[in-house]
C-alpha cells in the first residue's frame, strides 16, 4: 500500500513522471493550475508500489511518496 | 503510512524559475540531498555561477556566494583557503565553466584545490537564448549555429572532464546524466562522493552532469531526456573518468 501526493500548484507540467511511472498511474490533468499549466495527477493510486521513480525524476520536487 | 520521499531540508520550499523539464531542478535537489545526508548544512558554502542557475542561492538553504561570470572557482579557492574548515563547492554550467571560465577551471584543477565542482552540461547557453556553447554537439542547431555546428569553423565539442583528468592534482572526475530515474540515482552517488572527497581532504573533485534543456533544444521534456540518452551520452560517455 503506497501513494503519492503531487503539489499541483508547484507542478510545471513537464510530465516526466508520466513517462517514467512503471505502472502508468500518472496522467496530465485537464484542469489548469494557477500558473495556467496542466499539472500531473494520479489516475489511480491503487497500483502504486511506492517505487519513487516519479519523485526522483521530478525537477520541481513536488511529489511526496508515502508507503 | 510513512513518508519515504520528500524535499530535502537544504532545498528551500520555493518555486524555481527554471523551464518545465529542465535538469537544474533535479541537480539542485541532488546537491541538497547530499548536503543533508553528510550533515554538512552548517559548514557548506556554495558558489553560484552566471547562467541559468545564477539565482541558485535563492533555492538552497545554506550559505552561498555569487561569482562573476566564469570566476566561481577563483572565488571558491579564496573561500576555501581562508576558511579551510568549511566545505566549498561551485555549481557551474557549460557556458560558465567551459567557456568564459576555462582558464580558472584548468588552473584551479591543476593546483589541486580541495573543492567540489558540480558541472551542468546541457550543450547550449540557456540563459542568453540558446546560443552555441563549447559543448554543443556537431550538427546541433542553436541560435548561433542555425545550420548545425560545423567542425571546420567552430571546432569540436569541448570535453572538459577528459582534459582535466590528465592533470595529476585532480582526484576525482565522474560524468553522470539525468535522463532516467536510474541515472539520477547514480548522479546522487557521484555528488555525495565528490563532497566526501573534500571532507577527507583528498583534493579536486568534479561531477559533470548531462542535463536536458527542452526549451532551447526545441523539444518536449520527453524528447529532451531521450536525446540525452541516445545522442548526447554517445558524445560524452558516462562513467568514472578519474
Amino acid at each position: 500500500m503506497a501513494k503519492i501526493i503531487i503539489n499541483r500548484e508547484k507542478c510545471k507540467g513537464c510530465l516526466l513522471c508520466v513517462s517514467f511511472c512503471p505502472k502508468s498511474l500518472i496522467v496530465a490533468d485537464k484542469d489548469l493550475n494557477r500558473r495556467g499549466l496542466n499539472p500531473a495527477k494520479t489516475k489511480d493510486s491503487s497500483g502504486c508500489t511506492g517505487c519513487s521513480m516519479c519523485a526522483i525524476i521530478c525537477p520541481e520536487c513536488c511529489i511526496e511518496v508515502y508507503k | 503510512m510513512k513518508k519515504i520521499f520528500s524535499r530535502p531540508e537544504s532545498l528551500r520550499d520555493v518555486p524555481t524559475h527554471y523551464c518545465p523539464g529542465c535538469g537544474h531542478g533535479i541537480a539542485h535537489r541532488l546537491l541538497a540531498q547530499a548536503v543533508d545526508d553528510l550533515g554538512i548544512r552548517e559548514k557548506v558554502i556554495g558558489v553560484a555561477p552566471v547562467g541559468c542557475a545564477v539565482v541558485a542561492y535563492d533555492y538552497w538553504n545554506f550559505d552561498c556566494c555569487e561569482a562573476a561570470h566564469g570566476r566561481a572557482l577563483a572565488v571558491a579557492t579564496a573561500i576555501k583557503r581562508v576558511r579551510p574548515e568549511n566545505i566549498v563547492f561551485t555549481y557551474q554550467g557549460d557556458g560558465d565553466l567551459a567557456a568564459i571560465g576555462t582558464n580558472e577551471t584548468i588552473h584551479t584543477a591543476n593546483r589541486g584545490e580541495n573543492l567540489t565542482v558540480i558541472f551542468i552540461n546541457n550543450a547550449i547557453y540557456g540563459m542568453t537564448g540558446g546560443q552555441m556553447a563549447p559543448t554543443t554537439l556537431l550538427g546541433q542547431k542553436t541560435a548561433t549555429s542555425p545550420r548545425g555546428r560545423n567542425a571546420d569553423s567552430e571546432g569540436y565539442p569541448l570535453k572538459i572532464s577528459e582534459l582535466l583528468a590528465q592533470l595529476p592534482a585532480v582526484k576525482y572526475i565522474e560524468r553522470v546524466s539525468l535522463h532516467s530515474p536510474q541515472e539520477v540515482l547514480k548522479a546522487q552517488r557521484a555528488i555525495k562522493q565528490a563532497f566526501q572527497n573534500q571532507i577527507e581532504n583528498k583534493g579536486f573533485s568534479l561531477v559533470e552532469i548531462l542535463s536536458p534543456c527542452p526549451t532551447y533544444w526545441g523539444m518536449s521534456p520527453d524528447q529532451a531526456v531521450e536525446w540525452v540518452k541516445e545522442t548526447m551520452s554517445k558524445e560524452f560517455p558516462l562513467g568514472r573518468i578519474k
